[in-house]
């Protein structure tokens, strides 16, 4: 199939797009502009694999959870382990590409936004790698249930300012930073996180993240010779997501599922599942799938996980539902919590809580795949930074 | 001739500059809106951008995100809004009333939808701050349609090609964003507004008005000398934060910080061309 999204103005089908003020019009051209210059030069390309390479440590490991599949009773289950990655999840893959570009723009300064902190810390490090002053904005809840990673960020050299406007989570984290980025626009790049934001944004950030798909088939094709039957990766923005299919966009016979935080359940209004549940509007400069009411005010979210924890998704996902290329699903806040538990135990190894949602889903899915049949799931994070989260649910008090 | 036209030709046959206050509507409370609005044009105002409150109002500043926030709390809507217009047209023909909001609410309700009751209500304009002239095809038809004109922002970043693309779909006036920032903040450059406007009316005939930063009588007064027209916000709004708790006296309050404003712009020399150009140096106080 041919698939050749975004147009030049950033749409995905219906979505996508630039919705913003105009005064950042002229900045997102620049961009635009500079990212297209940059996306083939064979120099630009280099410096990227080569941080990648040394900087992250790419490529991460495709492994098999050998205890985990016998236990679900079905599909061989692989895990793409972007939790190895320097930094701990597969935001820096990002931070590292956008950085290259606020280098080639000349800019001095960098914001970003962060809910879990993950891709606030990825930023905060790629930042004290460049010399780059770097500011990063954290809704004030989030800075509550993701102390260490705030502490991070500090250590790194990075200034949080938490947001106590709106609903004081990502999605609050965002509307401040594209105040500042409005108001610092001559020195600032702003390094979005995730596939969201206004054109260009969902196209580099999803060229840069791209890389996690094209090892997995460079893996599989090593390690079992043929490409995996299903992949499995849990959407909030949906970066590490996007970063696993689109390269088997174009492979019709790898099935694809999204995993949304379906929060205390789909059906309540205390989830975060803009696929499963919402409708199509416009936020944060596209039009994508959201979670809002009949007046079109944004609606609050809820999950267990901060990193899921938004109201909007990617444009190209939004594409990707509505044309039946991707499954998209929800994993309760209970169900992410089982499999946080699971993976741990059965594999050593500690995911993150939005990790622990693809987990959930993956977990209904390989019996219904059948054996013989192999699903990767996107390990997109470690769970470090949610101990203490877990911790606090148990009753359990960290010193 | 639309109701916005008719206010600037007969503004500019009288050589005076257009005061356009910015309430949000629903703020501090829906019941409250009506009666501000008519305070607004006893006060001097010449247009009413009446905001619709967002819950993630993007391009704002603190003092418009409460408003926001305080409208939202009582359930202010879209309809609402639209009734609250129609209430304010039947005591006042002929005060333009725009309403100023992002895309989202809109696009809940269908455009159409919107674009009949809002001509019904009596509304003249739409300003769509996250609505670019990229994305507006599906929308500007329409709003055409129903004698709605669609006023478009101008910024200090928006190069000389996109002002003209800008000038060539907008209708009304345009409204030039002094400052690279967000509505409410403390700095403006005159002279660089000034360069810009001149710039900006090399490629339209359309009446330019500017808003962001202008908060007192002289920082009007300074922008009045080089614009069509003046925009007052979250100058307005802060005393409606201050005294939402006296909503009765908040009517007298608006007019007099209006009437002050009205003055000042009064005491300029009248303008027969756009833009009489002079040297002003005038740094307004934060």
């Amino acid at each position: 199939m041919s698939y050749d999204f975004p147009d030049h103005l950033g749409h995905f089908g219906p979505y996508g797009g630039q919705f913003v003020a105009e005064t950042l019009m002229e900045p997102l051209r620049e961009l635009a502009d500079a990212y297209f210059r940059l996306k083939d030069d064979p120099a630009f390309l280099a410096e990227f694999d080569r941080d990648l390479a040394d900087y992250v440590g790419r490529p991460s490991p495709l492994y098999h959870a050998e205890r985990l599949t016998k236990s679900w009773g079905g599909a061989e289950v692989w895990l793409k382990r972007e939790d190895l990655n320097h930094t701990g999840a597969h935001k820096v893959n990002n931070t590292v590409g956008q950085a290259l570009l606020a280098k080639h723009l000349g800019k001095t300064r960098i914001i970003a936004e962060t809910g879990a902190g993950q891709h606030g810390v990825a930023s905060a490090t790629i930042a004290a790698r460049l010399g780059l002053k770097c500011v990063v904005y954290m809704g004030a809840e989030d800075v509550e249930r993701q102390s260490p990673n705030v502490y991070r960020m500090k250590l790194l050299g990075a200034e949080v300012r938490p947001v106590h406007s709106g609903t004081k989570t990502l999605k609050d984290a965002m509307n401040e930073a594209l105040r500042d980025w409005v108001t610092n626009v001559d020195d600032t790049f702003y390094v979005i996180g995730t596939v969201a934001g206004p054109h260009p944004y969902p196209l580099l950030v999803r060229d840069f993240q791209s890389v996690i798909g094209r090892e997995v088939i460079a893996q599989s094709q090593t390690k079992f010779g043929v490409l995996p039957d299903a992949l499995v990766a849990c959407v909030g923005g949906g970066s590490n997501a996007i970063g696993l299919f689109h390269p088997f966009i174009g492979h019709p016979q790898v099935a694809m599922y999204g995993v949304e935080a379906g929060g205390k359940g789909v059906e309540t209004s205390e989830h975060a599942a803009p696929l499963s549940a919402g409708r199509p509007g416009v936020l944060h400069g596209n039009r994508t799938y959201i979670m809002a009411d009949d007046n079109g005010q944004i609606l609050g979210t809820h999950s267990i996980s901060a990193g899921l924890d938004y109201p909007g998704v990617g444009p190209e996902h939004s594409w990707l539902k509505d044309s039946g290329r991707v499954q998209y699903v929800a994993a309760n806040d209970d169900e992410a919590l089982a499999s946080f538990h699971e993976l741990t135990r059965m594999e050593g190894i500690i995911p993150a809580l939005e990790s622990a949602h693809a987990l959930a889903y993956a977990k209904k899915l390989a019996p219904q795949l059948g054996a013989g049949k192999r699903m990767v799931v996107n390990l997109s994070g470690r769970g470090d930074k949610d101990i203490f989260t877990i911790a606090r649910m148990e009753g359990i008090t960290l010193s | 001739m639309s109701r916005i036209e008719k206010t600037f030709a007969d503004l500019k046959a009288a050589g005076r500059k257009a005061l356009i206050p910015y309430i949000t509507a629903g703020d501090p409370h829906p019941d409250h809106t009506v009666a501000l609005m008519h305070a607004l044009v006893r006060g001097g105002a010449d247009i009413i951008e009446l905001g619709v409150p967002f819950s993630d109002p993007m391009a704002d500043g603190p003092t418009i995100q409460l408003a926001c926030e305080r409208a939202l709390q009582h359930g202010t809507g879209l309809w609402q809004i639209l009734d609250m217009v129609a209430e304010f047209r039947r005591t006042d023909a002929d005060t333009p009333v725009v309403l100023m909001g992002y895309l989202n609410p809109i696009e809940m309700l269908g455009v159409e939808a919107f674009a009949v009751r809002a001509e019904q209500s009596g509304v003249d304009g739409v300003l769509i701050v996250d609505l670019t002239v990229e994305e507006a095809d599906g929308y500007l038809p329409v709003l055409r349609r129903y004698g709605l004109d669609s006023i478009f922002l101008l910024a200090p970043t928006s190069p000389e090609a996109r002002v003209a693309a800008v000038a060539r779909q907008a209708s009304g006036y345009l409204y030039y964003v002094s400052l690279k920032g967000v509505t409410g903040a403390a700095t403006l450059d005159i002279a660089s507004v000034a360069r810009q406007l001149d710039m900006i009316r090399r490629h339209t005939a359309l009446p330019l008005a500017v808003g962001f930063g202008i908060r007192d009588a002289a920082s009007a007064k300074a922008v009045g000398q080089v614009a069509d027209g003046v925009i007052v916000g979250s100058a307005l709004v802060a005393e409606i934060e201050r005294g939402q708790d006296r909503a009765e006296s908040l009517p007298g309050v608006l007019q007099e910080k209006l009437a002050n404003l009205r003055e000042a712009l009064d005491s300029l020399p009248p303008t027969h061309a756009n833009g009489i150009q002079a040297n002003i140096s005038v740094s307004p106080k934060a």
